[in-house]
């Protein structure tokens, strides 16, 4: 079992080194970050253009190839470059990438759970008015894209809080300069109810439907019975052992789930104007800043690899099945 | 003082389907109630509802008391203490009725820990020592195993144990054995009498076997469509049935000791509940139906003897003493032709010479590498002469259904040789093998899963047609419709508007169609009802003998064997343990696994199987991947188990090849040691004694 994990492992960094370099490429060879340079009042001279340029390894008249090989030497140790104006990419991405992860993780950790929930209570009872509530509401969800979502709870945040009078729910930012110490934590908390609940509603979406299938499979197989018929309630039979064993196919939709989450979390934090690594890439796409581009798609590429990882462990950890071979 | 008594208890599912309709029973302490019947009789919904175990949708009315205590109605909180405690229940498939996620062990311990107040590392413990009561090897090791590392029979026992675990006054088996090989069969209702022995407990046997009900049964409830028909002493059900259905079940059943020729069919099928008919719900299939049938539903009234018949003209049946021989006709099936000439005259339509299948063993999931060989089929040799039908049987794992694809897929073995018709596969031409394609035609096990459920039935007929270039397809159609027992207008149908029984006579239709020559049937009856199988066997009976078919007959249930084949060759471990005529290796059997394999099939006959000594066999079949050295059956075998040390010797070093024992014309067995014993005493009368 150990030496299967470790050979996936060592096939997620190859892949992770792939994603990377392809994205690099393709961010490299379409965007021309020369183009912030030319035509400023007053004009920069070409020559300066082109030094500038090559120092922050950005040249487009230095054969692609080359600057991937400046670029990808310089992430082996670690750095991520320069951004198109000179700044540190290491240093921005140090600023955000914990502003994502707070977000993500959160976000993936309540998508899943709540989901399942939801999906097992719907398969438990099935075709009954919870049922049909759950079943429309995801389908609702699920058809509404993130950003249509994330802009409407805005909206109705803001409504509740000119209908109270005083913010009860923050709405836009990440937090409030102006505080500090427990109440800095609070209002941290606070900020992060709306994207959250913008970024989970999909996953929770999703999940609820696919353990909602998976639970009612499961829920017609003997073992179900038998638990009940060795005198086990209905509730312990249901939870320990139906829904225990409906998991395992749900676990493995863990790794797609995560993609499609980071692309809820590039609307969400442009939306809700938190400065994360999805809000990045639409500036950095903006500015025509190759590296950064770069180096959110290897953040990117390393979240959803761990991911899968992650599916293989929990898959691994609940299906004995699994374990043996 | 009975434990479990059962008033007219009724199921009631939506859309006003009557699964069970007034059923009243009484188990006594260490009494064995059998119910059987076929499927959709009610009798496994019964038992679900006397636990409460049923759909919440299900309406259940009627009364249910255990010891006095009325069971239907129970609030949860008093019914999970009766449940597993009082009552305990063991489930078809055990492999579906284990929660694969948990060890074995865990389960059981957390079915002593629901009842009993015991620490983890106790009832731990006690799981151990009930798996070993119910005798898996090795228990404190294979308590840690999850079910998938069980094999069908261990984990059977592995459920015993669990429904044992809380010395229950009551169990009901739920058609304990029918997913099991016959001599795992055999091993688990051992270990059912042994567990009865231990707690004492009632049994309710619920079964479609009456092989096994006779064996086990004080006495026996017979089910049809949802209400009881007759019940009474296990001996008087069996030897002086009243009632025209347990006649017919009981005449319809081929059997071991029994004679070749035609089978006795019940016509029609069982009713569906949705739609029943007016009064009696066998008056339709009734051979002594009269109008008064139709009028009322005849009500289960006591005949006397503690027993119970529901049928007016049951005192009439009794008066005349009617069997179901007399009653119901028995089809007249033409003799074949060809069998006038002896057989070395006849043509050989198929002939395999130490035929070969190995299948790698391969592990890793990215890089794969072959870590053993799977020795499906180990070098078997056989042939099968024009009007001849060569039965191939043996328990599952044993290699019938490789042999049989291999034969089908007509490519060149991997060692040996397959010849069909006279033509080598190994020397033919794709043209060759196209042609010859429609000379060799199969049936399927599974008439639900064999039809495309979105063609019409004439369509699935007319396929083989159309794919060998046939113009007269529609005539044809009809002209096999007719010729299977169903009729020409059936063609529009779709195959869910046909029952088991018409959906494989479909399957043999379609097998027809181009007029092979040889039809491999691969367990062409074991999915069908006992009622419907007879028919369908009578009818490829028929078919061969009109026709000059073949077949390559492949089954594990050697009475079907019995009355449809010539010859039979019995498999082990990818290898053919005993081969002859029928009369040759049912009577006479020499090999030491044939003579197990008779013993373990349970008769449909009380007293014969009370009085019958049974070979048990030990443990399971080894992995075809690592087979024992030398003679492959020796780590079961009893003989094995009775010869010297220097004897023993042989069976470990060399392999026995099939030899012709003496004194026999086509009778040859691969053993060592090998001495014709009679298994099965034969029985001549199946009627009253």
């Amino acid at each position: 079992m150990g030496k299967y994990l470790l050979r996936r492992l060592a096939i997620n960094v190859i892949l992770v080194a792939l994603a990377a370099s392809l994205a690099y490429m393709l961010a490299a060879t379409t965007m021309n970050p020369r183009a912030t340079y030319q035509g400023r009042q007053p004009p920069i001279p070409e020559a300066v253009i082109d030094q500038t340029l090559d120092a922050y390894n950005l040249n487009d008249k230095t054969p692609v190839l080359q600057r991937y090989a400046t670029w990808a030497s310089g992430v082996i140790v670690g750095d991520f470059g320069k951004t198109w104006n000179g700044g540190s990419v290491n240093a921005e991405m140090g600023r955000r990438i914990f502003v994502s992860l707070r977000l993500l993780l959160i976000g993936t950790i309540l998508g899943f759970a709540v989901g399942v929930a939801l999906g097992a209570v719907s398969a438990v009872r099935q075709y009954k008015l919870s049922d049909r509530l759950i079943g429309v509401s995801s389908f609702v969800i699920m058809a509404i894209p993130v950003f249509v979502l994330a802009t409407l709870l805005a909206i109705a945040t803001y409504n509740v809080n000119r209908g109270l009078g005083f913010t009860l729910i923050e709405y836009t930012g990440e937090y409030n300069p102006r505080l500090s110490g427990f109440d800095q934590f609070l209002n941290r908390l606070n900020h992060l109810i709306l994207p959250t609940i913008s970024l989970s509603l999909g996953s929770i979406a999703f999940y609820s439907r696919i353990q909602r299938n998976m639970m009612l499979d499961v829920l017609g197989q003997d073992f179900v019975r038998t638990a009940m018929a060795k005198g086990l309630r209905r509730r312990t039979a249901l939870t320990k052992h139906a829904l225990r064993t409906a998991l395992i196919p749900s676990a493995t939709y863990f790794a797609f789930a995560f993609g499609t989450m980071f692309t809820g979390a590039i609307f969400t934090e442009k939306i809700f104007a938190w400065h994360g690594m999805g809000a990045w890439l639409i500036d950095a796409i903006n500015a025509n800043d190759v590296n950064s581009v770069a180096a959110v798609t290897f953040f990117t590429a390393i979240c959803v690899l761990f991911a899968a990882f992650l599916s293989d462990l929990l898959v691994a950890a609940l299906d004995p099945r699994v374990r043996v071979s | 003082m009975s434990i479990l008594e059962v008033k007219d208890l009724t199921v009631t599912f939506p859309g006003g389907i009557q699964a069970v309709r007034g059923v009243s029973y009484e188990v006594e302490r260490g009494e064995v109630l059998g119910i059987v019947g076929e499927s959709g009789s009610g009798k496994s919904v019964t038992s679900l509802a006397i636990m409460g175990l049923l759909h919440r949708n299900a309406v259940v009315t009627g009364s249910a008391k255990l010891h006095g205590r009325e069971l239907i109605g129970m609030k949860e909180d008093e019914l999970i203490k009766v449940r597993g405690k009082a009552i305990s229940m063991i489930f078809q498939d055990p492999l579906s009725a284990f929660t694969p996620v948990y060890t074995i062990g865990d389960q059981i311990a957390e079915a002593v820990r629901v009842h009993q107040k015991m620490n983890k590392d106790k009832a731990a413990k006690r799981a151990v020592e009930l798996l070993d009561l119910v005798g898996i090897p090795h228990p404190n090791v294979r308590a840690k195993a999850f079910p998938h590392e069980f094999s069908g029979g261990m984990r059977q026992r592995a459920m015993i144990a669990m429904a044992i675990a809380n010395d229950p006054d009551l169990l009901i088996c739920d058609e304990p054995t029918t997913a099991l090989d016959v001599t795992i069969q055999a091993q688990v209702l051992e270990v059912l009498k042994t567990a009865q022995r231990e707690t004492g407990a009632g049994i309710v046997m619920i079964t479609h076997d009456l092989g096994v009900i006779a064996g086990m049964a004080d006495r026996v409830l017979v089910m049809y469509a949802g209400r009881p028909v007759e019940q009474g002493a296990v001996d008087d059900i069996y030897y002086r049935p009243r009632m025209p259905y347990t006649m017919g079940l009981l005449a319809s059943i081929p059997r071991i000791d029994g004679e070749e020729g035609a089978l006795v069919p019940i016509e029609g099928n069982p009713p569906s509940p949705a739609s029943l008919p007016p009064g009696c719900p066998f008056a339709p299939r009734c051979p002594m139906k009269v109008d008064m049938c139709d009028e009322e539903e005849p009500p289960l009234v006591p005949f006397g003897g503690g027993r119970h018949v529901a049928c007016i003209r049951a005192q009439e049946i009794e008066h005349k003493g009617l069997t179901g021989a007399d009653v119901f006709p028995v089809p007249v099936i033409p003799p074949s032709d060809v069998v006038r000439v002896p057989r070395a005259e006849r043509a050989t339509v198929l002939e395999l010479n130490d035929m070969i299948r190995h299948y790698p063993l391969m592990k890793g999931a990215v890089f794969k590498r072959r870590v053993g060989t799977v020795h499906a089929v180990d070098g078997i040799s056989f042939d099968i002469a024009e009007g001849e039908t060569l039965a191939l049987v043996g328990e599952s794992g044993c290699g019938k259904t490789t042999t049989l694809q291999q034969i089908m897929q007509l490519v060149p073995p991997q060692g040996g040789r397959v010849v069909v018709l006279g033509k080598d596969s190994a020397e033919m031409d794709s043209a060759t093998r196209r042609a010859l394609r429609r000379d060799v035609q199969i049936v399927f096990q599974d008439p639900m899963a064999a039809l495309d459920p979105r063609m019409p039935v004439g369509d699935i007929i007319a396929e083989p047609l159309r794919a060998h270039g046939r113009k007269d397809v529609q005539a044809r159609v009809a002209e096999l419709l007719d010729l299977v027992g169903l009729a020409p207008e059936h063609a529009e149908r779709y195959p869910q508007q046909f029952s088991g029984g018409q959906r494989q006579r479909i399957g043999i239709a379609r097998a027809l169609a181009l007029e092979p020559k040889l039809v491999v049937l691969d367990e062409p009856v074991s999915a069908l009802d006992v009622s419907i199988q007879a028919g369908v066997i009578n009818l490829l009976e028929e078919l061969k003998n009109t026709l000059g078919l073949s077949y390559l007959f492949v089954a594990h249930d050697l009475a079907v064997v019995r009355h449809l084949a010539d010859r039979v060759a019995v498999m082990y471990l990818g290898k053919i343990a005993e081969i002859g005529t029928v009369e040759n290796v049912y009577d006479h059997p020499a090999h030491p696994y044939t003579q197990a394999l008779l013993s373990a099939i349970p008769l449909p006959d009380p007293e014969l199987e009370r009085s019958r000594r049974r070979i048990l066999l030990e443990g399971d079949l080894p992995s075809p991947a690592d087979p024992p050295s030398g003679c492959r059956f020796r780590t079961r075998c009893p003989k094995f188990a009775r010869l010297t040390e220097a004897e023993r010797r042989r069976c470990v070093d060399e392999e026995p090849s099939v030899a012709r024992l003496a004194n026999t014309v086509d009778h040859g067995a691969a053993c060592h040691y090998a001495e014709e014993i009679e298994v099965i005493t034969a029985s001549d009368d199946q009627e009253e004694k």
